[in-house]
């Protein structure tokens, strides 16, 4: 059976890294006794697998893992068991059984949407975030950005990946195409809001927060990860 | 959660700064309203070290269940930070309420390698503690050590203003009692001390006095007071079964050096190596029942989470319920958990489990017969015989292992160039032992491993009047050994390698100093050397200009043969083993004598009069 478990990660958990996070969970499903599979082989290891990494410094509310199991206990026994054995800081938002034949969560990943706001002491004085970046986004034709991979560096007009936008004069919330095909981090947006404004850009300006992770369905619609599964009574 | 002492922007462009941020899994929260004495648990050197050392969390564990006590923690800063907090002044603070360690009652320091003296100082320092005891207040946190190291406390006696002597189960509670007693009097920091100093096991280094003769070595140790005990006898639990153990014992974000459930199965060792101060200082024998430690197993396992668990001891193989315990280890593998074995003696059933436990393909064989010849080993009484080590390696080599891992000491008391180059022979006479398998039953290439450290004469062990060779002779005896392995048949099949021989030269300073060494640390760490133990950061350079503008003569601590009769820094302590058994023992050293284990034949070592263990086994 494969389950998807969404969760949150706060506070001082943005200081954990991706692949501590990884081993995190491992030794969470084994203190709340979920009957995980494991691989076969002379180190046998859980099948689990997660979306988008998260860098260190961001907070998230909507990060996901899909994970095997032999049998399963019900969504709110699971969430209870695993919230019962974690720290404060992450909890685990939803347990939810997928489709056999359902993709896993890395590759499903099509958009994200993130909150942005600033730092204390480092929003420029009388600064309107929301009007600000509308008139960056409709004052630009193109957002050219320059993407650094291991690879190769080019040249990318991100504007087409922003799907949309909204917000106040503090925050910016922002949907981004991200996964494998075209990701797009939000301080790449950032960088090129700050280069339009002519303003330098101080490390540690922005808070960024993830808030949710989607794929397409078979519409082509996107739907939050979670909804790709249904809840087990 | 509590709000971090370092800022985001700090914290995000540290190296890993999940290490300064607490919160983990199993991390005891107390609210302070309820709690009337503090104690900052410290391990003087980074994070993910710290994290991995079983004895920080007994005594984590013990304290915070006692009424009103709440122990935190804190480990060395790392380079990074370091530099951060002394540029903006920010005090150190420990990771479960993030407050300043300043804040504290205790300050408790864990000393597990002499070359973290230094770490020591640069906690004290960056907690805005006065490095030098006498120096403190009633505002200062009681600064105390305990650990291995403080069987010989006095290179770091200015530092500290108590010492616990021994196993840290038994006295702390005594301690933080007459603590409350003292503060409800209105009494000064020295009534404290005063009264802490006559609670058993605890050593103030501030009462006491050594004087010296005009040769330099020690002519008296007293304390000043009447009532101030004479001599310290160690702390010992004698019912390891039925003390503290942690059920739930922190687990770390990051990976830790241990990153799996440590299963303590006894204390002590039978053996008697006559380099090994272990061996000595944590006499008798005294093992766990096995019940006990498959429920702590079981407990443990659950609570963590961890898919690793391995057994700690001085020598494993020697636990007489060594089968029935890895049996059941192995059936915890049916549930996902991997089982890491410490160095067994190997034979059939040590293979067999191994081969159950572990890939073959990628673990290796370890020995440690810590000489090659058989004469040095009857010198240091290191039990293993050529014919066993061959034995198990035939044996193994059958069962498909490919790999064996050797370690030796160079330096030993009465080395000559045969011992020396019998480290190349023995190597060649394993991958020979290899090579008469038949070729189609041979799982590839043999491949050995020889490391040799430097030997450090230690406190406390038969070997504590020996010389210790200079640098150059210790390099120059690993190039013996070297030029010997060039020479061999199977040179391609093996590998040798040694440790610095600087660092050992320190170590070996600090090991047997006395009282006057403490300026050499003081000095080093005020020169810039913090993280000494760590090859990137140690400076060989700044220890010697410590040394020398401490008008210390490195020689007299280290390369000189001490009298027969000479009394040491550290003789005021009592660990059980006596010194006239040190001395036969140093004495059959000399004359290549072997002394059977303890189960074999009791020595009287003096560590009977503990009354339990295993002097007392079989004797009902």
């Amino acid at each position: 059976m494969k389950i998807r478990i969404k969760f949150a990660k706060r506070g001082v958990l943005k200081f954990v890294g991706h692949l501590d996070i990884m081993r995190y969970f491992q030794k969470l499903i084994r203190r709340s006794s979920i009957d995980i599979s494991y691989s076969e082989g002379f180190n046998p290891h859980q099948k689990m697998s997660f979306a988008q990494p998260l860098g260190v410094g961001m907070l998230s509310e909507g990060e996901y893992v899909d994970i095997e199991v032999n049998t399963t206990y019900s969504s709110k026994e699971a969430i209870k068991r695993l919230n019962d054995a974690n720290v404060p800081g992450i909890e685990i938002l939803s347990y939810k059984l997928l489709d056999d034949n359902a993709g896993n969560a890395m590759a499903s990943v099509a958009a994200a949407d993130y909150e942005i706001i600033f730092r204390d002491g480092y929003k420029p004085e009388g600064f309107n975030f929301y009007e600000k970046f509308t008139e960056f986004f409709n004052n630009s034709p193109e957002v050219n950005v320059i993407k650094e991979t291991k690879k190769s560096v080019s040249r990318l007009n991100i504007k087409p990946y922003i799907y949309n936008y909204s917000g106040t004069s503090d925050t910016l919330k922002i949907r981004l195409s991200t996964g494998s095909a075209v990701n797009i981090k939000p301080e790449l947006v950032m960088d090129a809001f700050y280069r339009y404004m002519e303003l330098p850009l101080p490390d540690f300006t922005f808070i960024y927060t993830r808030l949710e992770v989607y794929g397409n369905d078979s519409c082509n619609n996107l739907i939050p990860l979670m909804d790709f599964g249904k809840d087990i009574l | 959660m509590n709000k971090l002492a370092l800022s985001d922007e700090i914290l995000l462009q540290i190296d890993k700064p999940a290490r300064y941020i607490g919160n983990e899994v199993n991390m005891i929260r107390k609210n302070l309203s309820e709690v009337d004495v503090r104690f900052c648990m410290c391990f003087p050197d980074v994070y993910e070290i710290g994290m991995s050392h079983l004895g920080i969390q007994i005594l984590y564990d013990m304290f915070n269940k006692m009424d009103g006590v709440y122990c935190e923690r804190v480990y060395s800063p790392w380079h990074d930070l370091d530099k951060i907090m002394r540029d903006k002044k920010i005090p150190l603070f420990a990771l479960e309420t993030q407050s300043p360690v300043k804040d504290f009652d205790f300050l408790g320091i864990t000393i597990q390698y002499e070359m973290c003296y230094t770490n020591i100082l640069q906690i004290l320092d960056l907690s805005n503690i006065p490095l030098i005891a006498q120096d403190r207040t009633m505002e200062d946190p009681i600064v105390i050590g305990g650990g291995p190291c403080t069987y010989n406390p006095e290179p770091i006696a200015d530092f500290f203003d108590i010492f616990y002597i021994g196993e840290g189960e038994t006295v702390y509670k005594d301690l933080i009692e007459c603590y409350r007693k003292n503060r409800d009097n209105g009494g000064s920091r020295t009534d404290f001390l005063r009264s802490a100093a006559k609670i058993p096991g605890l050593y103030v280094p501030m009462f006491y006095k050594p004087s010296y003769n005009t040769d330099g070595t020690l002519a008296s140790f007293e304390p000043i007071y009447d009532d101030i005990p004479k001599n310290i006898t160690k702390e010992i639990v004698m019912d390891v079964s039925n003390t503290f153990y942690p059920e739930k014992p922190l687990v770390p974000f990051i990976r830790a050096t241990q990153d799996r459930v440590v299963l303590e199965i006894q204390r002590g060792c039978i053996r008697g190596c006559r380099f090994c101060q272990a061996g000595m200082i944590y006499r008798p024998v005294r093992e766990r029942n096995v019940d006990y430690l498959k429920s702590m197993a079981k407990k443990m396992l659950k609570s963590t989470g961890h898919e690793e668990i391995s057994l700690s001891s001085l020598s494993s193989s020697d636990y007489s319920k060594l089968d029935e315990l890895l049996m059941f280890l192995i059936e915890e593998k049916g549930n996902g958990v991997n089982v890491s074995l410490p160095s067994l003696r190997v034979d059939a059933f040590s293979l067999d489990v191994m081969s159950k436990v572990q890939d073959i393909r990628k673990s290796s064989l370890t020995f440690a017969p810590e000489a090659g010849s058989q004469r040095l080993r009857n010198v240091i009484n290191k039990g293993l015989t050529e014919e066993s080590i061959l034995n198990g390696c035939s044996l193994a080599f059958k069962g498909g292992w490919n790999k064996v891992k050797l370690y030796f000491m160079l330096g030993l008391p009465t080395e000559t160039r045969e011992d020396m180059e019998g480290i190349a022979l023995l190597s060649e006479k394993i991958a020979e032992c290899y090579y008469e398998i038949p070729k189609d039953k041979r799982n590839g290439k043999v491949s050995i491993t020889a490391s040799s450290s430097f030997f450090i004469p230690k406190p406390f062990t038969p070997f504590q009047w020996a010389a210790m060779c200079t640098k150059t002779e210790f390099l120059n005896r690993a190039k013996v050994v070297n030029g010997k392995f060039k020479e061999m048949l199977n040179k391609k099949s093996m590998k040798y390698n040694w440790h610095e021989a600087d660092v050992s030269v320190i170590e070996g300073l600090l090991a047997r100093g006395d009282r006057k060494v403490a300026k050499v640390v003081l000095n080093a760490y005020q020169n810039g050397c913090i993280y000494d133990a760590w090859g990137d950061s140690f400076d060989y350079g700044k220890w010697l200009k410590a040394i020398d503008d401490a008008g210390i003569n490195l020689d007299f601590y280290t390369t000189r043969e001490r009298d027969l009769d000479e009394l040491f820094p550290w003789d005021f302590i009592n660990v059980g083993v006596t010194k006239s058994f040190l001395k036969k023992e140093w004495q059959k050293a000399h004359n290549e004598e072997v002394t059977p284990n303890c189960r074999i034949k009791c020595q009287g070592c003096g560590a009977a009069v503990f009354g339990g263990g295993v002097c007392f086994e079989n004797k009902n």
